[in-house]
């Protein structure tokens, strides 16, 4: 348990913390100037998108966003190695079960339409893997061991696809004369939206692997540890 | 002015009650939800930093960072979860214990 | 119209304090995590507010949704297993 002298001080250092970035926040929000929101906006026509989250994450700084679908992917590897599951929820009873037979096929659609609408309004990758994560979820509390994931291998195929086709992307067009991930004008919506493809999959599967934790399991052992 | 003082001193707030609960509170759970308060006030300051008024469209460049941020949180959980599940697996429930 | 914002903005940041303290104060696992859904939901309200809707968006289906239902799970085996532990000391074993 915390000492008596520790309850007091605690609270002291952090309170010295806060006003210190108090500090730094008044500096950052007064000083006014647009930064690098002006240039941004700017060019964001020029992107490929309409979208200025979608253009900063997939064009101006996609380098960063690679490398977020990499620490996704090196979570689950974690998870995984972990050992087994938990065992499976309960089957659902006929409301659940029938309720979650209406929500999963709406929740993959609108997936669909997140993705799209990424590019010109609210949405993008992450959302819409975000809900088919959501749609593996939902499965798995209803009972389902495997919460609608494919067999071993295309799982793992799966969870590595998104880092795959992004790096692919930049190496090609490495390899054709432009920088990695510098789109060619003209292919930059194609290119965004066949990596916000890959990369929405990866990330649902990556997801509602997580909530199941543990390492995968073939599809014929599967529902054996309960 | 004030909105962006008002929400981005809310976040700060977020992050010191996140940061004590860190330090104070022993149970595993309770200090994966104190890491996500602090995320939570970190990532609001820079959107509240971001914020330009109502009529003018915010700065997306911090909006991108908490992108990433939300979802590099939430792998962070589910790897901290498991590793949790693992220790209760090898020595009990010990480590959950007040 | 202003001023009226600004009451908007004052409710909003108190109820989110006053959520997230409950969340971090709150003893019991459960009850700690779904005052922590609660408290996603609505920060994912106030990034509505300041004009970030694809980050409302995301807390929303991300930080509160996925998270929210991790730290459930867990919640529900902390729980069954200090049950257990409680009642037969020694065991180890995983209820459903």
């Amino acid at each position: 348990m915390t000492p008596a002298w520790a309850k007091v001080l605690i609270p002291i250092v952090l309170i010295a913390i806060g006003a210190v970035l108090v500090w730094a926040f008044s500096l950052a929000a007064l000083e006014g100037g647009d930064r690098l929101a002006l240039i941004a906006l700017e060019r964001v026509p020029e992107s490929g998108v309409s979208n200025p989250i979608t253009s900063v994450l997939l064009n101006f700084r996609a380098y960063d966003t690679l490398l977020e679908v990499a620490v996704l992917l090196t979570a689950l590897l974690g998870i995984w190695s972990l050992g087994p599951a938990a065992p499976a929820f309960q089957p659902a009873s006929p409301i659940l079960g029938g309720m979650i037979a209406w929500v999963v096929p709406l929740l993959i659609l609108s997936t669909g339409y997140m993705l799209w609408a990424g590019g010109h309004a609210p949405g993008g990758a992450f959302q819409a893997g975000a809900l088919l994560g959501a749609a593996g979820v939902t499965l798995a509390l209803g009972g389902d061991a495997s919460a609608g994931l494919p067999g071993e291998t295309r799982l793992r195929f799966l969870s590595v696809l998104g880092v795959l086709v992004f790096t692919a992307v930049g190496v090609i067009l490495m390899a054709l004369g432009y920088g990695f991930l510098t789109y060619p004008e003209g292919y930059a919506k194609w290119l965004i939206i066949f990596i916000e493809t890959a990369a929405t999959l990866s990330i649902g599967v990556t997801l509602a692997a997580a909530y199941l934790g543990g390492e995968p399991r073939d599809e014929r052992t599967s529902r054996s540890a309960t | 002015m004030i909105t962006q003082f008002l929400y981005g001193g809310s976040g700060i707030l977020l992050f010191l009650l996140g940061t004590w609960s860190f330090i104070v509170h022993p149970p595993l759970i309770r200090k994966l939800i104190a890491i996500n308060v602090m995320g939570a006030g970190v990532f609001h300051t820079l959107v509240a930093l971001a914020y330009r008024g109502l009529t003018a469209p915010a700065d997306p460049v911090p909006h991108a960072l908490v992108l990433t941020g939300i979802v590099v949180a939430v792998s962070a959980t589910a790897l901290a979860l498991a590793f949790g599940q693992r220790l209760d697996r090898d020595h009990g429930s010990s480590a959950d214990d007040d | 119209m202003s001023e009226l914002l600004l009451l908007f903005d004052l409710l909003l940041t108190v109820t989110l304090l006053v959520l997230a303290t409950a969340a971090i104060m709150s003893r019991e696992p459960r009850r700690a995590v779904i005052l922590y859904i609660a408290f996603g939901l609505l920060l994912a309200l106030v990034w509505a507010r300041l004009r970030a809707p694809d980050l409302a968006l995301a807390e929303a289906a991300i930080g509160a949704g996925l998270s929210g239902a991790l730290m459930l799970a867990a919640a529900r085996r902390a729980t069954a297993a200090k049950r257990q532990h409680a009642s037969q000391p020694g065991t180890k074993g995983e209820t459903s």
